[in-house]
């Protein structure tokens, strides 16, 4: 085991992949000299040079399609999109081109390509810099996508998509990068396994990035009160791990979803389908979604603390469960 | 129509095939060329009829017209060089060595096409003979082409791509993107404007802030532009011929200007009623088979049994793709799931 942060563990995952694979190679906005916009990759450029590290101009579209030619043509680009709001700079080349190639060229052409970018709100940064827009690449056929919460799975997952023959958007958390956490030397974490983050029997959590320590944050203070809580960190979005979602809310019957993003439209109505449909008979409560407000993410702090959920909001959300269900 | 007409803004500024013998190609060579367009020609003759019967769905573009774009430039190529185009593929696809069956089946949506029926005319794509696909979104796939080239830098195996596009995908951001980003990188890449005059139905002229002087382009980047007429193979076929050699001797991106003119509509559904007639006449007497069969008949003195001889050749190879696409079986219920992720 090694203490570590959500930084460090990335960049461990990034320096392996180089270290083992002479196909690997890195693209994207200031990854040379400047190291990365989060700093995850601070000496590469020196130590593998601009072969490997490829320091892109501001051309999100080119360098994604970039990324897709050259892993058609046997490499194994790992793309870095400084931050998720961007991607929508390169939605095409992902949606109509990474994830199609395999399907479209009847399984000639394969996209062996990891796009690693940043979600998330709370930074102070504004509604366009502020987006969660996971879920809706996990909408994609084709795509995989990964949304670590911890070092270790960032760790794990990462050393996962470095074998996969498809494309995955690797998602990091914008305010999760300095959190610390203990990671086995030899973690690896398959794609659609969800984790089980705290055991519990009244109700279970289900979330992914960030929004897992709040709802870890809120079942210890519900533990309080007498009510034990199941969090389950989805960790990936595609693959989805139904069963043990399923599992989870046939033991606990009751089921909250807490994601980052505006609830309209929701990767959690996914979620929230698929429990009330696997698991109807089982249920002592609707299913609750705890989500954004629908509303741009505003710059000014108070108001930016209003629009995303927190984990007061989801003690909040649990307690009424409760007090609608006796 | 407002303006000049598309006659008179796009001139380009050849001499005539028929004035003399090439220096680069034989007689041979020649022959070979235009069994190549004539066999091109027979494809797009026969998808259409096969449209209209109700065996090729969705969208149809054929190339008729443009020919000679696709068999002077690719016929420059090695046969791991890779080429990439856009959705009016059918061509390129065929020169690159894409067997006419598996392509027609592909039209036909069966399960011999070269993509097991899944991609259809606008995605012909055949990963043995580095024909490395049609693409359907405007622009989309130049990026993708700069990664073929990029990887082929980094292997260092001296491998060209040959990247293809219609004059409408000047206007995608993506164009200015890998202009850029392929002349930092001094990717070994060729951009080959086919200039057909029209993106859709939108006159290039209406449209282009320089449509006069489109292989210019290229020079705010710093790469060097050139024009030429997409309808002499034989022209197309010299200026390919420099800058594959430069491309592949390190010398970086290049960017053509072939101006050309679709001799149908945009697809098969467009009557292509935008254009006045006298357009089209002027293209039509500039044939690029018309033109080339004129050379071979008046300056080599080939037989017109010879010249008969290709075309019955390419009609009964085609005729024969046909036949198969048609014999063929659509795909199993169970392809449905195939090949959305690999196992």
């Amino acid at each position: 085991m090694t203490e570590m942060t959500y930084r460090e563990a990335i960049c461990l995952g990034l320096t392996e992949a180089l270290d083992e694979d002479p196909r690997v190679y890195l693209m994207g906005e200031d990854i040379g000299p400047y190291g990365g916009a989060f700093a995850v990759t601070q000496g590469f450029w020196e130590k593998y040079g601009s072969r490997r590290i490829k320091d892109s101009p501001l051309s999100e579209s080119a360098f994604v399609g970039a990324g897709i030619g050259s892993a058609m043509a046997g490499l194994r680009p790992i793309v870095e999109i400084m931050t998720i709001n961007f991607s929508l700079l390169a939605i095409d080349q992902i949606v109509n081109h990474a994830a199609k190639v395999r399907y479209m060229s009847g399984n000639q052409f394969s996209v062996p390509m990891i796009v690693r970018t940043v979600t998330g709100a709370g930074a102070s940064v504004a509604a366009t810099h502020s987006q969660s827009f996971e879920g809706w690449y996990a909408s994609v056929p084709g795509l995989h996508v990964v949304v670590p919460s911890t070092p270790e799975d960032a760790l794990g997952l990462f050393r996962t998509c470095r074998e996969m023959a498809d494309p995955v958007m690797f998602v990091e958390h914008i305010l999760l990068y300095g959190y610390k956490g203990e990671v086995s030397d030899s973690i690896k974490i398959p794609l659609g396994k969800a984790d089980i983050k705290k055991e519990g029997k009244d109700v279970t959590i289900i979330s992914y990035s960030k929004m897992v320590h709040n709802a870890l944050e809120a079942a210890g203070k519900l533990a309080e009160e007498g009510i034990d809580v199941e969090v389950i960190d989805l960790r990936t979005l595609r693959p989805l791990d139904v069963e043990t979602i399923v599992n989870s809310v046939k033991k606990t019957h009751r089921a909250i979803v807490v994601e980052e993003t505006t609830k309209f439209g929701g990767f959690a109505g996914e979620v929230v389908s698929i429990v009330q449909q696997e698991a109807f008979d089982y249920l002592d409560s609707p299913v609750y979604r705890v989500a954004g407000e629908d509303v741009p993410i505003p710059y000014s702090m108070p108001l930016e603390k209003l629009a995303i959920p927190d984990t007061d909001r989801v003690v909040a959300a649990v307690k009424n469960i409760f007090k609608k269900s006796v | 129509m407002a303006g000049k007409t598309n006659t008179q803004n796009s001139k380009p500024k050849s001499k005539k095939m028929t004035s003399s013998k090439p220096d680069s190609l034989n007689e041979e060579q020649l022959l070979e060329f235009y069994g190549q367009m004539v066999l091109i020609r027979e494809f797009e003759k026969e998808s259409e009829r096969q449209y209209t019967r109700g065996n090729v769905k969705g969208f149809l573009h054929v190339y008729s017209g443009e020919e000679a774009i696709a068999v002077g430039a690719i016929n420059n190529l090695k046969k791991e060089d890779y080429v990439v185009t856009h959705y009016r593929d059918h061509g390129q696809a065929l020169v690159k060595g894409i067997d006419p069956k598996q392509a027609m089946a592909e039209l036909f949506g069966k399960s011999t096409g070269c993509s097991k029926g899944k991609g259809g005319s606008m995605h012909l794509i055949d990963a043995e003979k580095g024909f490395m696909g049609g693409y359907a979104i405007v622009g989309g796939h130049l990026p993708i082409a700069v990664g073929f080239a990029l990887a082929n830098q980094y292997k260092d195996e001296n491998r060209v791509t040959l990247c293809f596009m219609g004059d409408g995908a000047l206007n995608e951001g993506e164009f200015h993107e890998c202009m850029n980003l392929s002349k930092i990188w001094n990717l070994p890449i060729i951009f080959l404007c086919e200039n057909n005059l029209y993106g859709m139905g939108a006159p290039a002229k209406d449209h282009l802030a320089t449509p006069d002087k489109i292989y210019k382009m290229s020079e705010a980047y710093d790469i060097p532009g050139f024009r030429v007429d997409g309808n002499n193979v034989v022209e197309v076929y010299d200026l390919m011929k420099g800058l594959t050699e430069k491309v592949r001797n390190g010398e970086g991106p290049q960017f053509v200007e072939a101006q050309t003119y679709r001799i149908q509509g945009h697809s098969i559904a467009d009557p292509a009623k935008y254009r006045p007639d006298e357009e089209v006449e002027y293209w039509k007497k500039k044939d690029p088979i018309i033109a080339l069969k004129s050379l071979l008949i008046d300056k080599y003195n080939v037989p017109n049994d010879t010249i008969e001889q290709i075309h019955v050749s390419a009609e009964q190879e085609i005729i024969d793709a046909a036949d198969f696409a048609e014999q063929s079986p659509f795909p199993e219920d169970k392809e449905l799931f195939s090949d959305v992720y690999g196992v």
